[in-house]
This record gives structure tokens, C-alpha cells and sequence, in this order.
């Protein structure tokens, strides 16, 4: 607040402040009618001079005291900042620190529980879901099932591991993970090849959209008439443009053991060290069709998770690794 | 409220016409108060000292007062299970009442209820004027209270008064000490079991006795304890002329069949002392023997001879007070008696009359809805919020994903096992655990995905309902959301 207005409001404040007191004590007496009737009369109905009790009168007293008191202690008076020195920045640490220390006795409660049996404590999992809520699904969503780029972290697939060590660690540290560019080593025809050899690992074995739960729950409605422009369902197209081109698949084996190998695996069931993904499970963090395989190919791609050791504290970090832990285990 | 003005009045005739009914001639110019002078704008308070009096009206007091003041300081010591019967727990937001457990949600209820109050109120107010001030309202109970505890302190009444005006000595000082320590224990006591109904009693009393209980919890019954004693110990009939807005409402309540305290003008005066023995009509008097006893024991400090007054809280006190004296002259009781405005004015005079009935109509209409409200209640509520971090998820050029958190609020008071299902979206697959076993008076948090196919999708923004439902079937709620995909381009 620039000077002259500070003095704008230690003016006003102090001449309300004395107005107030003037109004008060110059109406304490006066004349009047000494009976109880204001005169006032109509109809036969007199009306009553009901004074205020002086009790009132000393409680404006004690309403001005206070003014003058609060005035002196808290910031008022223009630029002033009062005897307390109070601040509102400084009671929201005051009453940050007191939160602290609070939920700090909660939280130490499980700090002797270990990362692989606390998820099975409701309460403490209800803390967790909110730290999570709070710091983990802007990127893996509230249900923990990802999405494009972001792993789905409730499926029991785990890139780095899924032991509680290697999920800490994850959270703790985060990971930064790299897949290089291909497009130059393979040629458009090398890229086009590999992506139809690695998308038919996955097909070999596994129906095309076994990454998702079945649900109980997938009942059609039966009294809706099915609209004409729409493509009927047996002529979908499956989840991947499957590659049956075996000319395709047979480069693309070639090119993989030269290539990918040393990362996926010969096997291609990936390498949790290097968080190389495993390519025959039909999960696919950047999309499991031929276009978003042959792009992950072809440019390569960067997946960063955030360290998030100096965010949280230990037990906030504790709690969280065993919520992770728990999502692809817990039942309820 | 109209003034019936006594006989003996010292309220001042004014200079008006002299028939003093020609109005549109009047000048107001002359209409002022016959005496000015100096004067002090606020009002001395006088003190006043009741004599306590036994009676009739005493004796109905007492019998609806101490099994209110039993449920207050007892109600909170019930259990219901394994809580406290009537409980207001502020933190978690659930209001426990028996069997029944109120939450943010109902507060309709609450207004329901308070709207059955004041209708309440406004009819017995119709019937029987000011019933709430003078027998229940706590303000006039604790008043009572306190004033008992006074009178077996300090003496009566004129040894009270004696007392006051006495010098400051040993005897006065022990006397005070010992009325204060009573209020301010009763006081207590009220303050605690006021608290008890926020915090569960046990904890709390145990809490407070070891000296362990929140700093919060010593504030609150601090705060009650005070208020308490302020109140009923030193404001009293103050509270009822400057503070209590029902005081005032309630005399636009009042109608000429509105009973009322009131002194019978005509039989009392003129008003004199006599000797027992001696026939007043020989002196030229009324029945009032001018004993200023309904004066003496009366709460508010008024005269009742001086007609309705604004005061009055019609505690009846001044009848028993009268009785009680007319029987000793061997007179008919009734010199004070209730009454209402026309029946003194020999009118014919009717209890049933249209506004009471639709203030009583009112009421049980109320009353009606709210017990339907209570009983047909669904102890089950659900909110969807869709994610805010992503409008939808595309997992490839023809599947789209919407995720949701469903709120599901047990707000029965046993524990549940709920299913979630949908309607309005064709083949929708939900991604999550359908079920959930949600504690009583838990707000479970489901987080769900529902995966769609873009043939099944009629618009980019499609309505639809979740629901969620226990295991019996028997509680059901519902909430709306939106599946949202990307518009087509066309």
C-alpha cells in the first residue's frame, strides 16, 4: 500500500473512530419527556418511550474498547502492522506447521508396516488414495489405469518391476526411459516390417483386447434400434490392423534380433532394468495399432517419471509406493 | 398490543379535542408530552428481587419443567448401539438422532423442522399467548433455577435486599461466594452436557476431569458456562425485553380470544388495605388489598394491575401470588386471573377461530411431510464427477474411454455392499470393480472407466445415468453424467 493511501485510512479509520465516540457520548442525556410516553397518540394508542437499558450504552463502550484494542494489536491503521505482527501468510504457516505435526502422528503410525502387506489397511490405503489423487493422477488418472504415454499402473504389468523396492524406487526417483529413433537405421520399409513383426507377438497368443478386464457389466440395451449409418459390430475392425503379411513378419524378425533385442529381449518379453516393455503381452503404452507401433519404431519415444522424493515426505512416499503396490493386488 | 389503561393510570391525558375522537382535527402540534425536562436517554436497571410462590401454576411449571430439564442433561448419556443416542458430530458432518442419521443432504429436514417450530409456536402463541416464555423456554427455567439457588443462599427476598444494601463484610462476601459458586456449577454442569452433544459424553467427561480433553472442547464449555451464568444469573428478564425477537413477534400473534394474564380492574379497585375482618364495600374498596405481592414475586418486575404489558411472559406467577392472597381474606380467587382481552370486555368470546385453525392446519400439514421425508428416506446417495484432467481417453481410432469417480454415501448405519451399473449407453464397458462394501456413514470413493466403441456413440456428448444399489435391491440411488468423445470431423 503506497504511503498516501495508508494515510487515507489511518485518517478515515481515526475520524470514524472519534465520530463514533462523539455520536454516542453527546446523545448520552438530553431533554425529553420525563414520563414513559413519547406523546405520540392515535386512536387511544399511546406509544411508550422504551429506553435502552444502559447496560447497551456501556456495551458500545465495550464494542469501541475493542476497535481501539484490535487497532493497536492487528493491522489496521493504514500500513501498520500491529503489536502480534500478524500476517496472514504467517498464520497459514502457523496453521500449516500444526497440520504437520498432526497428520504427521497418523501417517508414522504405518511406518513399520512394510510396503507389501500396508495395502491391506483400509485406513491407511483411504490416506493414500488422496495423496494420489493429489500428486498421481493428473498423469495415471484417479483409477490408476493410465492412459496414451502414461502406464496403467492397476493391470499387474510393470516396466521396471513390480516388487515393492523396484515401485518405490520408481516413485522415489522417478525413471526416464528411452526408446531411440529407428527411422534412419531401418528405412521406411525396415520400420513398416518391424512393427508388423512385433505387433504379431502379441496376436499369436492373446486375443486382441486382453489388456482390459471383461466387465460383468457389458449389457446392451435391448429396446434401442440400432442406427442405420452405423458400422455393424461383426464388421469391426480389430483392435490392431493385424499383420498377416508373413513376407512383412519374417523381416521384421530379422530386423528385430539385429535392433531391438538387446533391450526387449530376445524373447521379447523386455527387460525391467531398462524398463523396455515387454511386446508380446498386447499392452502398449503408445497405442497397440499399426500406425502408433511403426511411429514408436520410427521416431522413438520418451517416457519421464518424475522423482518425487523431495515432494513428499517419507510417509507420505511409503503409503503411496504401498497403494501402487496394492492397486493390481487388493480386492475390494 | 392495545393498553388497557387502569383506573389509577398516571399515564397523561393529552391536550387533544375534547370530545377526543374528532381526528382530522387533531393538532399534532399540541399532542407533546405534558412534562420535558432532563433526561437520561438510557434506562437505570432496576434490580428486582422475587419472592418465590407456591401454586397452581408453580405446581404445572414444575411438572413441565423437570422432565425437559431431565431429557437436556440426560439425553446425551443414551446410547443407540455402539454411539451415543443423540449426537451432532460437526467433524465428520452426520447428525445421529436414534435411529436415524441426518447428513449435509438433509438439511431440508432441518428446515422442515423449523418451519413445524415456528408454526408450532405461532398456534399455541394464537391459543394461549406467551406459553413458550413463561413455562419452557430455557431462558425462564434456568432463570427459576438460579433464582432458587439465590433464595437458599442469600434468604428472601427482603433479606436479599437488606443484604445488598448493606456494607461489604464477612457475612455478605460468604453469601455471595457461596450463591456465585452455584450458579457458576450449575453453569458448568449446563455447559458440559451442552458440549455433550457435539462430543461423545464419556470421552468428553473423562477428557475434561483428567484434564486431557481438546483445547476446542475447554473453549466451548467455557463459552456455555458463562453464557449460563450471564444469562440466567445477572441479564434475566433483560434477554426478554431487549434481546429475545420472539418476545416481540409473538404479541402480532395475539387477537382479542388470545389468552392473557390480566387483573380484573373493575373487581380490584378501588385498591386499599383492610383488616381481615372488615367488609370492604363499607370502605369503599375492592378486592385488591394493594398487598404488592403479584408485584413482589413477578420475573419481569412489572405491575400486572397496569394492564398487558410488553414484559409480561405470562408465567402466571402473579395468579398463584393472588390466590393464594385472596383465599387468606377469604375472597374469590381470580382477581388475577387468565383471560382474554374480549372476555373482559364481556364480548362473546370463541376459541376456534380461523387464524388458529390454519396456524394448527399449518402445523400438521408440516408435521405430516416431514415424518413422510424421515420414513421414505433413501439412506443412499451417490455422486459422479467426471475426471477433470482428461475430457476422454482414445485408445485407437474407434474405442474412447471417459473415466469417473462415483462418491457412494452409506448414510444407513450399517455397513453395505453396493454394485454399480449404468443405463443409457449402448454396450458400454465398465472398466473397475463394480462393487464396493462401503462402511456405515462412509463416503466411498470408486474411481470407474467406461469404455465405448465410436459405432455405439450417437454424439460426441452423450447422456446417461449411474446407479448404484445394495445387495437387497432396497436402496437405490442415481446420478447423471456425460460420456464425452471427440467431435467428428465432417
Amino acid at each position: 500500500m503506497s504511503e498516501s493511501w495508508s494515510l487515507y485510512i489511518i485518517v478515515l479509520t481515526t475520524v470514524m473512530t472519534v465520530g463514533v465516540i462523539w455520536v454516542l457520548l453527546a446523545n448520552r442525556r438530553g431533554t425529553g419527556s420525563v414520563d414513559k410516553t413519547t406523546g405520540h397518540q392515535h386512536d387511544g394508542i399511546e406509544e411508550y418511550d422504551n429506553p435502552l437499558p444502559a447496560w447497551w450504552f456501556y456495551l458500545f463502550i465495550l464494542s469501541i474498547v475493542f476497535g481501539v484494542a484490535y487497532l493497536v494489536f492487528y493491522p489496521g491503521m493504514g500500513n501498520y502492522p500491529g503489536l502480534l505482527n500478524w500476517t496472514s501468510v504467517n498464520k497459514w504457516e502457523q496453521e500449516n506447521q500444526k497440520a504437520e505435526k498432526t497428520y504427521a502422528e497418523i501417517f508414522a503410525r504405518y511406518r513399520n508396516i512394510s510396503v507389501d502387506a500396508i495395502y491391506k489397511e483400509p485406513a491407511a490405503m483411504k490416506m493414500a488414495q488422496r495423496i494420489f489423487a493429489n500428486n498421481c493422477a493428473q498423469c495415471h488418472g484417479v483409477d490408476a489405469r493410465g492412459s496414451l504415454g502414461f502406464p496403467n499402473l492397476a493391470d499387474n504389468d510393470w516396466l521396471y518391476g513390480g516388487s515393492a523396492e523396484q515401485i518405490s524406487h520408481s516413485i522415489e526417483w522417478g525413471r526416464t526411459a528411452v526408446m531411440p529413433a529407428w527411422g534412419q537405421v531401418l528405412g521406411d520399409k525396415g520400420v513398416i516390417d518391424t512393427a508388423h513383426y512385433v505387433l504379431s507377438l502379441s496376436v499369436a497368443s492373446q486375443e486382441p483386447s486382453a489388456n482390459r478386464e471383461p466387465s460383468a457389466n457389458r449389457k446392451p440395451l435391448a429396446n434401442k434400434e440400432p442406427l442405420a449409418n452405423k458400422e455393424p459390430l461383426a464388421n469391426r475392425k480389430p483392435l490392431a490392423n493385424l499383420p498377416n503379411d508373413s513376407s512383412r513378419i519374417e523381416a521384421g524378425a530379422q530386423s528385430y534380433q539385429t535392433f531391438c533385442a538387446a533391450c526387449h529381449g530376445a524373447d521379447a518379453k523386455g527387460n525391467p532394468l531398462l524398463g523396455a516393455p515387454n511386446l508380446t503381452d498386447d499392452i502398449w503404452l503408445y497405442g497397440g495399432h499399426l500406425q502408433a507401433v511403426m511411429a514408436s519404431i520410427q521416431k522413438g519415444r520418451a517416457g519421464a517419471m518424475p522423482a518425487h522424493a523431495k515432494k513428499l515426505n517419507a510417509d507420505k512416499l511409503h503409503l503411496l509406493s504401498g497403494y501402487v503396490y496394492g492397486l493390481s493386488r487388493r480386492e475390494r | 398490543m392495545s393498553t388497557n389503561k387502569p383506573a389509577n393510570s398516571k399515564i397523561p391525558v393529552y391536550d387533544l379535542d375534547q370530545d377526543g375522537s374528532n381526528l382530522d382535527a387533531l393538532d399534532f402540534d399540541k399532542v407533546k408530552p405534558t412534562e420535558i425536562g432532563e433526561i437520561d436517554f438510557y434506562q437505570k436497571r432496576e434490580r428486582i428481587y422475587t419472592r418465590p410462590i407456591k401454586g397452581f401454576y408453580q405446581r404445572i411449571r414444575l411438572l413441565t419443567g423437570w422432565p425437559l430439564l431431565i431429557a437436556y442433561f440426560g439425553l446425551p448419556w443414551l446410547q443407540w448401539g455402539e454411539r451415543q443416542a443423540v449426537l451432532f458430530d460437526l467433524p465428520a458432518r452426520q447428525f445421529h438422532l436414534f435411529f436415524i442419521s441426518l447428513w449435509p443432504q438433509d438439511l431440508p429436514l432441518l428446515a422442515w423442522l423449523l418451519i413445524i417450530a415456528a408454526f408450532l409456536l405461532f398456534t399455541v402463541t394464537v391459543w394461549a399467548g406467551r406459553v413458550w416464555c413463561g413455562y419452557t423456554c430455557p431462558q425462564t427455567v434456568w432463570t427459576s433455577i438460579f433464582m432458587w439457588a439465590e433464595q437458599i443462599t442469600e434468604g428472601t427476598r427482603n433479606q436479599r435486599i437488606k443484604l445488598d444494601a448493606m456494607p461489604w463484610h464477612w457475612t455478605k462476601l460468604r453469601k455471595k461466594i457461596a450463591k456465585h459458586s452455584l450458579w457458576l456449577g450449575f453453569a458448568a454442569l449446563t455447559g458440559l452436557t451442552f458440549v455433550a452433544y457435539f462430543v461423545p459424553v464419556r470421552e468428553l467427561l473423562a477428557d475434561v476431569l483428567l484434564l486431557e480433553a481438546s483445547h476446542g472442547a475447554y473453549a466451548w464449555i467455557l463459552f456455555f458456562t458463562l453464557a449460563t451464568y450471564i444469562n440466567a444469573g445477572w441479564l434475566r428478564e433483560q434477554v426478554c425485553m431487549y434481546m429475545c425477537p420472539y418476545a416481540r413477534f409473538q404479541s402480532a400473534m395475539f387477537d382479542g380470544d388470545t389468552l392473557i394474564v390480566a387483573y380484573d380492574n373493575e373487581r380490584g379497585e378501588a385498591r386499599g388495605s383492610r383488616k381481615i375482618t372488615a367488609d370492604p364495600k363499607a370502605l369503599n374498596l375492592g378486592d385488591c388489598i394493594d398487598c404488592q405481592m403479584c408485584v413482589q414475586v413477578c420475573p419481569t418486575g412489572i405491575d400486572i394491575r397496569d394492564g398487558l404489558q410488553y414484559e409480561c411472559i405470562t408465567c402466571a406467577l402473579c395468579i398463584d401470588a393472588c390466590d393464594a392472597v385472596m383465599e387468606k381474606m377469604q375472597y374469590d380467587t381470580g382477581l388475577i386471573k387468565y383471560t382474554t382481552e374480549k372476555k373482559q370486555a364481556k364480548q362473546h368470546a370463541r376459541i376456534l377461530r380461523p387464524r388458529l385453525l390454519g396456524y394448527l392446519g399449518a402445523t400438521l400439514i408440516m408435521s405430516a411431510i416431514f415424518l413422510f421425508v424421515i420414513f421414505t428416506r433413501t439412506p443412499l446417495s451417490l455422486d459422479v464427477m467426471r475426471e477433470r484432467d482428461a475430457l476422454y481417453y482414445q485408445l485407437d481410432n474407434t474405442r474412447f474411454e471417459n473415466l469417473y469417480v462415483l462418491k457412494i454415501m452409506n448414510m444407513s448405519q450399517q455397513d453395505q455392499d453396493y454394485t454399480v451399473s449404468l443405463e443409457g449407453l449402448d454396450n458400454a464397458l465398465i472398466i473397475g470393480n463394480i462393487n464396493a462394501q462401503v462402511r456405515a456413514g462412509e463416503v466411498y470413493e470408486l474411481p470407474l472407466r467406461v469404455q465405448m466403441h465410436s459405432a455405439d456413440l450417437d454424439s460426441h456428448r452423450m447422456t446417461f445415468t449411474f446407479y448404484v444399489e445394495n445387495i437387497s435391491g432396497r436402496n437405490k440411488a442415481k446420478s447423471e453424467s456425460r460420456f464425452l468423445s471427440p467431435i467428428p470431423s465432417s
